[in-house]
C-alpha cells in the first residue's frame, strides 16, 4: 500500500487572496478506490482546495500530482480532460436540455457532420443503465428528481473524466432514500476504482460512507484519517478545534437571573423541511446561545424567529402578548432585531452612509411618513460611532470602504438604535480582526447587563460559553440538547453535538 | 311611429331585394391588413359600401397586421370558392406560393393600396394611388394660389426614409420647378404625427423671423399640418391666410380646419379603393378584358369650395 | 443652505453639459434667448425647451424612482397613449374637466400597481414585467379610441392644460415644475428617499431591516404610472386628441436616457430628481436645436446620439477618475478620504 502510487496528490498547496492566506501548506492524498471525505466548518478551505486542484483557481505554492505525474490545469475543463470530474450541490446542467443531450454535450456523436440523435440517445441510455437508471432519455432534465439529476451529473462526469470524482455537498438537497440511493451510485463507482473526495456537512453520511477523512481549518490541513476507529467527537473536536481535555470552564456565562420575567416565549415553532419545531424561552437579559455545526439549523433558527422564513406552525409570545412573526417588518415591529451571518448580502446597505446605515431600522420601524430629522440621525450616528468605536473617516462615509469588524458595529448600532427587546446575532464575530472581536464580546455582556435578551449563533465555541447563560445544540435541523449552568462548557456543548441521532435528547 | 313602421317595411323589402341580387351575384374575398388607422378602417367600411352597392357578396377578414393571417386568410377564400379576391397586403414580400394557389384555382387577386414584390402574372391589377402625383397635385395647387408672388414654403416631411414620404417630396418639387417665386426654405420630419408636426412648426416660426418669414406650408400628410395649425394659432399668425397651408391625405379633420379658413387644400388619398377594384375585376370576369396592371387612384384637390364640413360629415361617417 | 449648495455641486456637471447645449444652440440659432411676451404669453425657444420637453420631465420623474430601487419601466411610453386615449374619451362623452382628469389619473394609477403587482409580489423582473403593459398598451389605446385620432376641439378647459399659459408661463412647464417639487419634497422630506435608495442597493438587507420593500415598490411603479398620466394627459391636450398609435411612441427610452444623463446609476440607489429633469431638458434642447439648425432630417438621430454620447463618456466613471487624477495635486484631501478604508 504505501508504495503505491496514490492517485491524486496535493503537496504543500497554497493560495492566498489580498494578502490572506485561504489554503496554507495543505497536503491532501486521494487513493483509488477510495471515498476521501473533505471536512471543515465555513472558510475552512475545503472549497477553495477543490477549486485548485480543478483550475478554477492557479496555486500560489505546492504541487498537484495525478498518477504521480505534475499537472497545471489551466481551467475546469482542462482538469476535466486531464480526468478529474467535478459534481456541485447546485446541478451545473442544462435544464431544458433532454437527459441524453445533457450527457453528451459538446462531444455528440455526428454522423454526416449532423448530431446523430439515435445513437447519442441509445448510449445515453446504455451509460444510464450501468447505475441502475431506465429513464426516458429524450426527455427534458428538469422533468426529474434532483437526485437523478445529481446521478446523471455524476454519469457525465466519469464518463468524461474517470479518474477522479469530486462530489461538493451533492446530498445537501435530498431525502433519506435519494441519499441511500445516490450512495450506493458512490460505493459502485469506487468498486470499479475511482478516487471519490466527498463533501458533506452531515457527518453521519460522512460516516456510512467515507473511508477516509481530512479536516481542514482556517485554511490548514488538521488531521487525515481512517473513518475506522475514528470517534465522532474527535472529529467533531477536530472541525471545531477544540478538545476535549482542555477542560475549559463554564460559568463565566451571564447565569440566569431567575427572577428575570421570560420575554420571548416560543413553543413549537418550525417549518417543514427546514427546521423540526422547537421551544424557547428567553428570559430578561439573559443571553442564549446556539450551537451546532453548520447545516444543523442555527441559522434557520434565527429566520423563523425573525420571519424571514414563515413558519408553518408554533406560537411566539413576546412579553406575554401572542405575536405574528410573518414577515422581518412585523419581527422588528415586535422590538426584535437580527444581524445576519452574511453581512455583505443580508447586512449593509453598502451605497449608502454610515449615517444611513445607523438609521434606517429606526426609520423602517417609525415608518415613511415619520422621518428621523437630519440632526437626530447626525445624533444617532456620531453616538454610536463614539459608543461602538466605529472606525470611519466619517459618518458619511459609504459603509462598504469599512473594514469587516467596523460594518458588524455599524449592523449592531443600527438594531441598538431601535432600542430592541430581543436581539439575534448570527456570528457577530465572524471574519473581524481580534480588536473588534473582544470589542463586541464585551458589548455583548454590557447589553445583557442593561437588560436586553439575547440569541447568539456562533461557532467559537469558547465565546458561547463566556457570555451564554444557556447553550442550545442543534443536530440535522433539530433541536437537541439545552445546556444549563455546569453543562455550559465546550465539552458539554462538544458532546452534544457529537451525540449521535439516536441517542441525543431531545431537548 | 307611423315612420318607424313604414321605414322598418322599406328595410325587409331592400333585404329582400338584396337577397335576390346576391343569389347569382359574384363572392368576393377580402383580405384587410387591420384597423391601424382611421384611413384603413374608412378603407374597410367604403369597401363594404361598394361591394353592397353592387349586389356582391363580401367575405371580409382582419389580419391584425400579420402576414400569416393573410395567408390563412386567402387559403380558406380558394377553398371557399370565391369568385375573386382583394387583398391589402401588410407586406411586400413573401406573397409567391399562395398567389399560385389562387392562381391554380383559377381565382383572380387584386391588391389594394400597395404592391408587392412578386411577378405580375401572379395577380389581376393593383389599384393603389400615386405619392408622387399626390405631391405634385399640392404643388401646383400652390404653383396657382401665389401666381407671381415670391413665397418661401416650409415643408413637414413623414418619416424620413419612408417611401410617401420621398414621393411626396419628389413630386411637390417637381410641381414647384421652374418656379424660382417658390422656395423651400426649410425642410424637416414631422413623423407623420401631430405632436411632432406641431414642435417642428413652432421651430419652424422661430427660426424664419416669427414666422413672417413663411408663405406658406407643405405638410406630407393632414395630420403633421393639423398639429402645425395650432403651432401658428399659437404663436399668433392666422394660418390659412397669414401661412398658406396644403397637405396631403384628406382626413375628416383638415376639413374642419378648411371650414374655419385655417387650411387651404387638401389631396385625398382615397379610401375608395375596392370601387375600381371591382369595376376591374366585373369586367374581366364578364367580358374576359384583362385590366392593365396599375390602376391609379384619383388623387382628388379639396378647397375651401368644397363644402367642407358636408365632407366632414360624410368622412366621419366611414369610420375615419 | 448649505445642503442646497452641496447639491448644487452635484449637479455641475449636469448643469454644465446643459449650459454648453444652450450655448451652442444660440450659436446655431442667434435668436435662440430671446424671450418677449406675446399675447399675454412667454414666447420663444428658451419656452418651447420647457414646454416640449415636459412629457419626459414627467416621465423622468417616476422614471427616477423606479430606478432607483433598481427597476425600470417600460411602459410609460404605452400608458401614456392609454391615458391620453382615456382623456379625450371621457371629455368627448361630455365628463366634466374635474371627471376627466380623476378619472384618467386613476387609470394611470391603475397601470403603474398593475406593474407594482408584477414586480412585488411576483417577482418578475422589471423590464419583463413592465415590458408586459408596453406591448399591450397602444393596443388598449386602440381599442378606446376605435383605432382613430379622437379628437376634442371644442373642450377648451382640456386644451388649456396642454397648450394653455399662467401668468405667462405655458401649462405643461408649470404642470412639471409643480409635480417635481412636490415629489422632491415627498421624498426629502420623509424617509421615503432614504428606504428606496436602501432597497435600490441591497432589497435583502433593507428587507432584514424592516423595511417594507413590497409596499415601496407598489409605491414606485404606481408613482410612475401616475407621472405617465399627466404626461398623457398633457400630449393629447396639446394637440386636441388622442394619437393611440404615435402618443407617448419612445418616450420610455427618452426617459430612461434623461434619468441616466442626470447622473443616476441604472444599478440603483443614490438618485436625484433635480439631475433627471436637468437630463430632461438637455434631452429636450439637443432635440430644439436640431430642429432650428436645419439640417436635413437624415441626420437627426446620429447628432441627437453623437452628443448623448459625448455627455455619457464625460460623466461615465473612467474619465471621472482621470478627471480626478489630473487634479490630485490641488486636491489632497480627496485622496486621504480614499486612502481610509
Amino acid at each position: 500500500m504505501a508504495n503505491e502510487t496514490p492517485l491524486l496528490r496535493a503537496k504543500g498547496v497554497s493560495k492566498s487572496f489580498f494578502g490572506v492566506a485561504a489554503l496554507d501548506d495543505v497536503d491532501f492524498t486521494l487513493r483509488s478506490g477510495e471515498v476521501h471525505a473533505l471536512l471543515g466548518e465555513n472558510g475552512a478551505g475545503k472549497s477553495t482546495l477543490i477549486k485548485v486542484i480543478t483550475g478554477a483557481y492557479r496555486r500560489d505554492a505546492g504541487e498537484v500530482l495525478l498518477e504521480g505525474k505534475p499537472i497545471f490545469p489551466r481551467d475546469v475543463l482542462d482538469a476535466q480532460a486531464l480526468g478529474i470530474g467535478t459534481v456541485y450541490q447546485e446541478v451545473n446542467l442544462l435544464p431544458n436540455l433532454s437527459v441524453a443531450e445533457n450527457l453528451y454535450l459538446g462531444r455528440q456523436p455526428k454522423r454526416f457532420g449532423m448530431i446523430d440523435m439515435r445513437a447519442m440517445n441509445r448510449l445515453s441510455r446504455e451509460l444510464l443503465k450501468r447505475y441502475g437508471l431506465d429513464i426516458d432519455v429524450a426527455a427534458p432534465l428538469s422533468s426529474f428528481s434532483v437526485a437523478i439529476q445529481q446521478i446523471i451529473a455524476i454519469a457525465r462526469a466519469v464518463d468524461i473524466s474517470g479518474k477522479v470524482l469530486i462530489l461538493d455537498e451533492p446530498t445537501a438537497s435530498l431525502d433519506t432514500h435519494e441519499v441511500e440511493m445516490l450512495f450506493s451510485v458512490v460505493r459502485q463507482l469506487r468498486a470499479e476504482g475511482l478516487g471519490i473526495i466527498f463533501i458533506s456537512h452531515f457527518l453521519d453520511q460522512v460516516f456510512s460512507i467515507a473511508d477516509t477523512i481530512t479536516v481542514l481549518r482556517n485554511g490548514r490541513l488538521i488531521a487525515s484519517r481512517a473513518v475506522e476507529g475514528l470517534e465522532r467527537i474527535d472529529l467533531v473536536s477536530m472541525m471545531l478545534g477544540r478538545r476535549l481535555e482542555e477542560a475549559e470552564d463554564t460559568g463565566n456565562g451571564v447565569a440566569a437571573d431567575t427572577g428575570g420575567e421570560t420575554v420571548i416565549k416560543v413553543r413549537h415553532l418550525g417549518k417543514r423541511g427546514v427546521l423540526a419545531p422547537f421551544d424557547l424561552d428567553v428570559k430578561r437579559g439573559e443571553v442564549v446561545g446556539i450551537a451546532g455545526l453548520l447545516g444543523s439549523g442555527r441559522t434557520e433558527t434565527a429566520q423563523l424567529l425573525f420571519g424571514i422564513e414563515r413558519a408553518d406552525g408554533g406560537t411566539v409570545e413576546v412579553e406575554g402578548q401572542a405575536t405574528n412573526l410573518a414577515s422581518p417588518q412585523k419581527a422588528v415591529h415586535a422590538g426584535f432585531g437580527f444581524c445576519p451571518e452574511d453581512r455583505k448580502t443580508d447586512g449593509i446597505i453598502g451605497d449608502l452612509s454610515v449615517r444611513e446605515n445607523i438609521a434606517l431600522a429606526l426609520q423602517a420601524r417609525r415608518g415613511w411618513a415619520k422621518p428621523l430629522s437630519r440632526r437626530e440621525q447626525d445624533d444617532l450616528a456620531s453616538q454610536y460611532i463614539e459608543a461602538l468605536d466605529i472606525r470611519t473617516a466619517g459618518a458619511e462615509m459609504p459603509v462598504k470602504f469599512l473594514s469587516g469588524g467596523n460594518q458588524q458595529k455599524v449592523l449592531l448600532a443600527r438594531w441598538l438604535a431601535t432600542n430592541p427587546r430581543f436581539l439575534i446575532l448570527d456570528e457577530p464575530t465572524r471574519g473581524i480582526d481580534v480588536g473588534a472581536h473582544a470589542e463586541i464580546i464585551r458589548l455583548i455582556r454590557r447589553l445583557c447587563a442593561d437588560g436586553m435578551s439575547l440569541l447568539v449563533i456562533s461557532s467559537e465555541l469558547e465565546e458561547l460559553v463566556g457570555y451564554s447563560a444557556r447553550v442550545l445544540v442543534l443536530r440535522d435541523r433539530r433541536h437537541v440538547a439545552e445546556l444549563v449552568g455546569e453543562e455550559v462548557s465546550t465539552t458539554g456543548i462538544l458532546k452534544a453535538i457529537a451525540a449521535s441521532g439516536t441517542t441525543g435528547a431531545a431537548a | 311611429m307611423r315612420s318607424l313602421i313604414l321605414l322598418a317595411g322599406t328595410a325587409v323589402a331592400a333585404g329582400l331585394v338584396l337577397s335576390s341580387v346576391s343569389a347569382n351575384a359574384m363572392t368576393v374575398g377580402f383580405s384587410q391588413i387591420g384597423s391601424e388607422s382611421g384611413w384603413r378602417a374608412a378603407e374597410t367600411s367604403v369597401t363594404k359600401q361598394e361591394a353592397e352597392k353592387r349586389g356582391i357578396d363580401l367575405k371580409f377578414a382582419d389580419a391584425q397586421q400579420k402576414q400569416e393571417n393573410q395567408i390563412k386568410a386567402i387559403r380558406s377564400f380558394i377553398a371557399q370558392g370565391v369568385d375573386a379576391i382583394l387583398l391589402a397586403p401588410v407586406v411586400a414580400t413573401g406573397w409567391d406560393s399562395v398567389l399560385e394557389e389562387a392562381k391554380e384555382a383559377d381565382i383572380p387577386v387584386v391588391l389594394l393600396d400597395r404592391q408587392i414584390d412578386a411577378p405580375e402574372d401572379l395577380y389581376l391589377t393593383a389599384v393603389t394611388s400615386d405619392q408622387t402625383y399626390e405631391g405634385k397635385v399640392a404643388g401646383d395647387w400652390l404653383v396657382k394660389d401665389v401666381g407671381d408672388k415670391e413665397c418661401n414654403v416650409v415643408e413637414l416631411q413623414g418619416t424620413t426614409g419612408s417611401s410617401p414620404a420621398i414621393n411626396r417630396k419628389k413630386g411637390f418639387e417637381q410641381a414647384i420647378a421652374g418656379h424660382d417665386n417658390i422656395k423651400i426654405v426649410r425642410s424637416q420630419t414631422g413623423d407623420f404625427t401631430r405632436t411632432k408636426g406641431k414642435e417642428v412648426m413652432e421651430s419652424f416660426i422661430k427660426a424664419e423671423d416669427g414666422g413672417k418669414n413663411i408663405c406658406a406650408l407643405y405638410a406630407h400628410n393632414d395630420d403633421m399640418a393639423v398639429g402645425a395649425i395650432q403651432a401658428i394659432k399659437e404663436a399668433g399668425l392666422k394660418p390659412g391666410t397669414d401661412i398658406k397651408v396644403v397637405s396631403i391625405d384628406a382626413v375628416p379633420d383638415i376639413f374642419q380646419a378648411m371650414a374655419n379658413g385655417e387650411a387651404n387644400a387638401t389631396v385625398e388619398l382615397t379610401p375608395n379603393m375596392a370601387g375600381p377594384a371591382f369595376d376591374a375585376l366585373d369586367a374581366y370576369l364578364k367580358d374576359k378584358k384583362e385590366p392593365a396592371k396599375w390602376i391609379q387612384t384619383e388623387s382628388k384637390l379639396y378647397t375651401p369650395a368644397d363644402e367642407p364640413m358636408k365632407v366632414y360629415e360624410e368622412k366621419k361617417g366611414l369610420g375615419y | 443652505m448649505k445642503r442646497f449648495l452641496s447639491a448644487l455641486r452635484r449637479l455641475l456637471p449636469q448643469l454644465a453639459a446643459l449650459g454648453i447645449i444652450l450655448l451652442l444652440n444660440a450659436m446655431i440659432s442667434p435668436g435662440f434667448f430671446h424671450v418677449e411676451m406675446q399675447n399675454g404669453r412667454l414666447y420663444g425657444s428658451l419656452i418651447d425647451v420647457i414646454n416640449r420637453g415636459a412629457p419626459v420631465a414627467l416621465l423622468a420623474i417616476g422614471m427616477t424612482l423606479v430606478i432607483a430601487t433598481k427597476g425600470i419601466d417600460l411602459s410609460v411610453g404605452a400608458v401614456m397613449a392609454i391615458t391620453g386615449a382615456v382623456a379625450a374619451s371621457l371629455i368627448t362623452q361630455g365628463y366634466p374637466l374635474v371627471a376627466t382628469l380623476g378619472g384618467t389619473l386613476a387609470v394611470g394609477l391603475f397601470c403603474g400597481l398593475w406593474n407594482g403587482a408584477l414586480v412585488a409580489l411576483l417577482d418578475i423582473q422589471p423590464i419583463i414585467a413592465t415590458l408586459i403593459l408596453m406591448v399591450a398598451g397602444r393596443g388598449i389605446a386602440q381599442l378606446i379610441t376605435e383605432g382613430i385620432i379622437l379628437t376634442f376641439n371644442d373642450k377648451p378647459d382640456l386644451i388649456f392644460v396642454g397648450s394653455g399659459a399662467f401668468l405667462g408661463l405655458p401649462m405643461p412647464f408649470i404642470i412639471w415644475f409643480v409635480m417635481a417639487i412636490l415629489m422632491v419634497t415627498i421624498v426629502r422630506r420623509t424617509a421615503l428617499g432614504l428606504l428606496i435608495e436602501a432597497i435600490g442597493v441591497n432589497r435583502r438587507a433593507s428587507t432584514l431591516s424592516g423595511v417594507g420593500s413590497r409596499s415601496l415598490l407598489f409605491a414606485v411603479y404606481a408613482t410612475s404610472g401616475l407621472c405617465a398620466a399627466i404626461a398623457g394627459i398633457i400630449a393629447a391636450a396639446d394637440i386636441k386628441g388622442a394619437d393611440a398609435n404615435n402618443a407617448g411612441l419612445w418616450l420610455e427610452l427618452d426617459a430612461i436616457l434623461a434619468v441616466v444623463i442626470g447622473g443616476n446609476s441604472l444599478l440603483g440607489g443614490r438618485f436625484s430628481i433635480a439631475g433627471s429633469l436637468i437630463g430632461a431638458m438637455i434631452m429636450q434642447s439637443v432635440n430644439t436645436g436640431i430642429l432650428l439648425s436645419g439640417f436635413p432630417p437624415e441626420f437627426n438621430l446620429i447628432i441627437k446620439a453623437v452628443i448623448i454620447l459625448i455627455i455619457l463618456v464625460v460623466q461615465s466613471p473612467t474619465s471621472q477618475s482621470l478627471w480626478t487624477f489630473l487634479r490630485r495635486d490641488r486636491h489632497p484631501t480627496a485622496k486621504q478620504e480614499r486612502a481610509v478604508r
